[in-house]
């Protein structure tokens, strides 16, 4: 299909989504500058079909008119496009295969466990409950006691986890989870990393995470 | 390197495959540990604590888990013909159809299998309608990877040599060569080429073990099919 290509970056997102924040903390990360388009994801625009067809869903990153999809393999794509600047990724093979198992852990467990965390009550509550503790004891012994994910500097892993950390209010309050308490090594990691330009710049207020799942509560009627 | 290079995995699976071909493709030697899934090894569990599932591959004193992600590292540790191309935003889309395979075509694989009735139709329109969408990405190229297998042609081959098997225990059709020209030749070019061939197991084995075990895969069926 001829026609201009759109030169630049674009970001096609949505506020609140934690996968739409990687995207962003990487692009920061690396100093690039990019369109943010915000998604009504109840009204999804002819762009984000058009860029996503296969699933319509956001973050979609458009790169000279190219669209690549999926929070991880954009972030991947950041970090090898744009390969002068400061890697995300190490650069060893198997600290690459580590950071890539725990990019792919939490992919698998932290949102939809997080998700049947408030969605739900009772009995699917409680096991959500005992999960989410399980999977943040499980990254926290990952973390060990190295002031990040990768080690020494913020890298792929971290990217991919910070996200997370503003919803752990909202864990806490609809799920009663304190990370605080259960994964004391895990809630310093957060601070750390909230201290940095790009993670203060693109994480959503914990309140304004917990405000936007109460209202959806509401909406699913569920009290 | 020198080191010794194990790959943990299991006859019937098309997953441990994956990680047996990336390092045929690269022409490295590997000593191949079968599993019984029923009954895990000391070792499996050791090396893949987390999900404790084949593939696991050891390369030296180094385990990785994950089919795909042993692939990424057997083509980056090791010399030989890349397996991802050189482009980012080619290696961008060919992890997204990796990942497709993965997500979106397993599981509605698996369930329109051994379900049946109403919700059997089900899946199996939505697992057509993914390989489908998966076909287009051809392009009349002769593997996915172009003339040479790629990340996507090694995540996609169950559905090389898998696929048929299945069909046949499960007494169903989903891919005819009249529906799907395109995915059928590849499949064919895939089973056929001669590296592919020393890791893939025999046909007959792998249609006399399914059929053994048709009972326990209806079972699965039960607690994965939504209510």
């Amino acid at each position: 299909m001829a026609g201009e290509k759109r030169k630049g970056l674009q970001l096609l997102d949505f506020w609140v989504s934690p996968f739409g924040q990687r995207c962003r903390i990487a692009l920061d990360e690396k100093a690039l500058p990019y369109e943010y388009l915000e998604q009504d994801l109840g009204n999804k625009s002819e762009l984000l079909i058009r860029s996503n067809p296969v699933h319509k869903k956001i973050p979609v990153l458009v790169h000279d008119g190219r669209p690549v999809c999926e929070s991880l393999i954009i972030v991947q794509y950041i970090d090898e496009a744009f390969s002068s600047s400061s890697s995300l990724l190490p650069s060893d093979p198997y600290a690459r295969a580590q950071a890539r198992f725990w990019a792919d852990y939490i992919d698998k467990k932290v949102y939809d466990c997080g998700t049947r965390l408030w969605k739900t009550k009772g009995e699917p509550q409680q096991q959500a409950r005992k999960e989410m503790v399980e999977i943040l004891k499980t990254l926290e012994g990952a973390l060990g006691d190295k002031p990040y994910f990768g080690g020494d500097e913020f890298g792929f892993v971290d990217v991919a986890f910070v996200p997370f950390t503003a919803w752990f209010l909202t864990y806490e309050r609809f799920g009663e989870i304190s990370v605080e308490k259960e994964c004391p090594k895990l809630a310093a990691w957060a601070k750390r990393c909230g201290e940095r330009e790009s993670v203060k710049k693109n994480l959503s207020p914990p309140e304004k995470v917990y405000e936007f799942i109460a209202t959806l509560k509401k909406k699913f009627g569920i009290e | 390197m020198g080191e010794t290079v194990k790959v943990i995995g299991a006859f019937d699976s098309p997953f441990s495959h994956r990680a047996e071909v990336a390092l045929c493709l690269k022409g490295v030697p590997y000593e191949l540990l079968l599993e019984d899934l029923g009954n895990k090894s000391e070792l499996l569990l050791k090396h893949n604590p987390i999900h404790k599932k084949v593939p696991v591959l050891l390369h030296g004193d180094r385990a990785i888990p994950e089919s795909l992600i042993i692939v990424e590292y057997v083509d980056e540790a090791f010399q030989g013909p890349p397996l991802l191309p050189a482009d980012p935003f080619d290696r961008a889309t060919a992890r997204f159809w990796a990942r497709f395979l993965d997500d979106k075509c397993s599981t509605p694989f698996w369930l329109s299998l051994w379900t049946e009735g109403e919700v059997q139709q089900g899946f199996m329109k939505e697992i057509k309608g993914n390989l489908k969408l998966l076909e287009g990405q051809l392009k009349g190229k002769r593997f996915f990877g172009g003339d040479t297998i790629g990340l996507v042609d090694i995540a996609a081959s169950g559905f090389a040599h898998w696929l048929s098997v299945f069909e046949e225990v499960a007494g169903v059709t989903l891919a005819t060569p009249e529906e799907f020209p395109d995915l059928c030749r590849w499949g064919k070019e895939y089973t056929s080429h001669d590296t592919v061939m020393q890791c893939l197991p025999d046909r007959a084995t792998l249609l006399a073990r399914f059929t053994a075990k048709k009972d326990i895969f209806v079972s699965t069926v039960k607690s994965m099919a939504p209510k």
